[in-house]
């Protein structure tokens, strides 16, 4: 792994990050209805100051000029001004980056923790009951959906014994450490359990696939006892399959748990873009959807250089 | 001499989804210090079994010794019964006691660590010493096995060497803790025939230094006249010759041996002279399928000799000479 592999990395982002640009600014222009409908069904609002704002926001001009107006100001810093709320995107996303990445970082750091032990241990188990029992449970949660297990634990711990908070960030007037994760419990809970199901089981498939190969038998043949075998010579080798996985979901998460921060009215990534998009709030979409397609580009990176930290081949290949 | 290992009736079984599959039929072998003995067989013989279970590398889930003892006389000096062992006393005696090496030195090298930190790891696991020590000892294990320039290569990628190299790190792994038995699993089938003789010239000099014994699992019998003292012939889960190897080569007693070396491509000028050049002898017929065992002789279908007693029962093993004994009813006539 060397710097100019980097920054050739880097610099072969920047074309692809360009062609999403375009492609998801054409996509949302192609989407019927504009920022200016919840405006023309507004008695009070005249075709006047209608026309004012269709001006101001620069939607009145071509959409390739549109484009190339965007683009300039996005690369020079402004991401522009959200047309629902009057804003600056930039501060918008920020303000809702923190609650995310407090839920998206805590789900993903205990799905880690958990997963890696228990596909590890079902692949060193594999066929036992235990690995069968968890092999079922693990598809239960990657095929539960999360409103529902979302809403089950609202009915339970909110409303049937009433000691956690159902939504929100924090109580009003509170704040404390206890409060605030109380707040967490539930939707870091909900967001986990899909994780670790899923990871788990790549971590499990790689795991098996691992252990089956010559070198963990030459292993034991230098006198490697079982679980010196699987920590020292197996796992490295079996993260390298679950390192996309685990890069891309994080992305995935960080960008907006959307269900789940709508159930439980989390003041995140997720709800802004579901709120954006109900407001055609172009210059905020345009502002989410590129923070995740440089999010999504970031993470493949990153995983690349994990594997090539994990894998020699592919350090000197 | 005395006897390193002595490997009394072993039966091993695999468990399918029909029920235990015995891939080991009742095996007695015996290995002196420094002796090699060469077993050989075809595919599905039994013969690496035969060496996994000695090691007891088959995974419970896997495989179980169904009968049998492995007698086993450590550097130490006490006695064992392997088969019994559970796998924490043999984590201790594997590598340290009984070493083995691999057919594919190409996949056996884990391909994420250095080969020096797996010759090393091999002595950590079982000497009280330092990383640095270990280290040290690796590179002079890897010396040992004429790697040239060890210092150096010691910090290689197993991907960065060739599947020579590779194997004579197997070697240098097995041996850096003095064993005093090494089983090889066909560790020269992988290998060009010019590397083979290398690799075969090397363990007979370490064998000669250290007074080891050898288990060499080979199909091969150009290898096996190479190195070996004993011979062990494998058919069917069962050793069906076993003789002193200038005996198995001048006066094989079981067809199977016979037609062995008959197959074997011979290239010298007795066998021009004869005419036979270009031609192959192959043995009729297939292996013995281990689920469905012919009745009596394991042989009868192939064999051109076999008569009514030999599809009987079972031939037991009959006296030829001094150390040379055949599973066959008619090896006198023949």
């Amino acid at each position: 792994m060397s710097l100019t592999f980097l920054i050739k990395r880097l610099a072969g982002a920047i074309p692809l990050l360009l062609g999403i640009s375009l492609i998801l600014f054409a996509i949302i222009h192609l989407a019927p209805g504009g920022p200016t409908d919840v405006y023309a069904d507004n008695p009070s609002v005249s075709p006047e100051a209608l026309q004012q704002i269709i001006t101001r926001f620069g939607l009145d001009k071509p959409v390739p000029e549109q484009y190339l107006l965007w683009l300039k100001a996005m690369v020079t810093g402004d991401w522009g001004l959200s047309i629902r709320t009057g804003r600056g995107v930039l501060g918008e996303i920020l303000a809702r980056l923190g609650p995310t990445l407090q839920l998206g970082g805590m789900a993903m750091g205990i799905s880690l923790i958990v997963a890696l032990p228990l596909g590890t241990y079902c692949a060193a188990r594999r066929g036992s009951r235990l690995d069968t029992a968890l092999t079922f449970l693990s598809f239960a949660g990657i095929s539960l959906p999360v409103f529902w297990s979302a809403l089950l634990l609202q009915l339970v711990f909110s409303v049937w014994l009433g000691i956690l908070p159902s939504a929100g960030m924090k109580s009003i007037g509170d704040g404390s450490l206890i409060d605030r994760l109380q707040h967490l419990a539930m939707p870091v809970t909900v967001l986990s359990l899909a994780t670790i199901a899923s990871w788990s089981r790549y971590i499990r498939s790689g795991m098996v696939d691992v252990l089956a190969q010559d070198y963990i038998r030459t292993a034991y043949a230098k006198g490697r006892r079982e679980w010196g075998v699987v920590i020292a010579h197996a796992l490295r080798n079996a993260m390298i399959p679950a390192v996309t996985v685990i890069a891309i979901d994080f992305v995935t998460i960080i960008s907006g748990a959307v269900i789940t921060e709508t159930v439980f009215a989390w003041p995140g990534i997720g709800r802004l873009f579901v709120e954006s998009m109900n407001g055609r709030d172009y210059p905020m979409l345009m502002g989410l959807m590129m923070m995740g397609s440089f999010g999504v580009v970031m993470a493949n990176i990153i995983a690349d250089i994990i594997y090539a930290a994990l894998d020699p081949r592919i350090r000197h290949g | 001499m005395t006897a390193l290992l002595d490997i009394a009736g072993l039966v091993t079984e695999f468990r399918t989804e029909n029920g235990p599959l015995t891939a080991v039929k009742g095996v007695d072998l015996s290995i002196a210090k420094g002796e090699t003995v060469a077993l050989v067989g075809e595919s599905g013989s039994g013969k690496s079994v035969t060496s996994l279970s000695v090691m007891r590398l088959i995974p419970e889930r896997v495989g179980r010794i169904a009968a049998g003892q492995i007698m086993f006389t450590g550097a130490d000096g006490t006695r064992r019964d392997l088969a019994q062992l559970d796998q924490d006393e043999m984590s201790r005696i594997r590598g340290r006691d009984i070493a083995m090496i691999f057919q594919e030195p190409m996949t056996s090298l884990n391909p994420s660590y250095r080969i020096g930190a797996q010759v090393a790891e091999a002595a950590r696991l079982h000497r009280a010493i330092g990383r640095r020590a270990a280290w040290d000892l690796a590179v002079e294990a890897l010396a040992q096995v004429e790697i040239p320039d060890p210092v150096a290569r010691a910090r290689a990628f197993p991907h960065e060497l060739s599947g020579g190299m590779r194997q004579r790190v197997m070697i240098a792994m097995a041996l850096v803790c003095d064993p005093v038995l090494l089983i090889a699993d066909e560790p020269t089938t992988a290998l060009d025939s010019t590397v083979q003789l290398q690799i075969l010239a090397l363990l007979k000099r370490l064998q000669a230094e250290r007074g080891m014994g050898i288990l060499f699992i080979t199909h091969n019998l150009g290898v096996v006249a190479e190195i070996a003292d004993t011979v062990a012939v494998m058919y069917g889960g069962r050793i069906v010759e076993a003789a002193p190897r200038d005996t198995i080569f001048t006066a094989p007693a079981h067809p199977y041996t016979r037609g062995l070396l008959a197959s074997l491509p011979r290239v010298d000028h007795a066998a021009r002279a004869a005419g036979v050049v270009d031609r192959l002898v192959a043995i009729p017929g297939s292996m013995v399928d281990p689920r469905h065992p012919p009745p009596g002789c394991d042989f009868g279908p192939r064999c051109a000799h076999v008569t009514d007693a030999c599809r009987a029962a079972v031939p037991g093993l009959q006296e030829v000479g001094p150390g040379h004994q055949t599973r066959c009813l008619r090896w006198s006539e023949l």
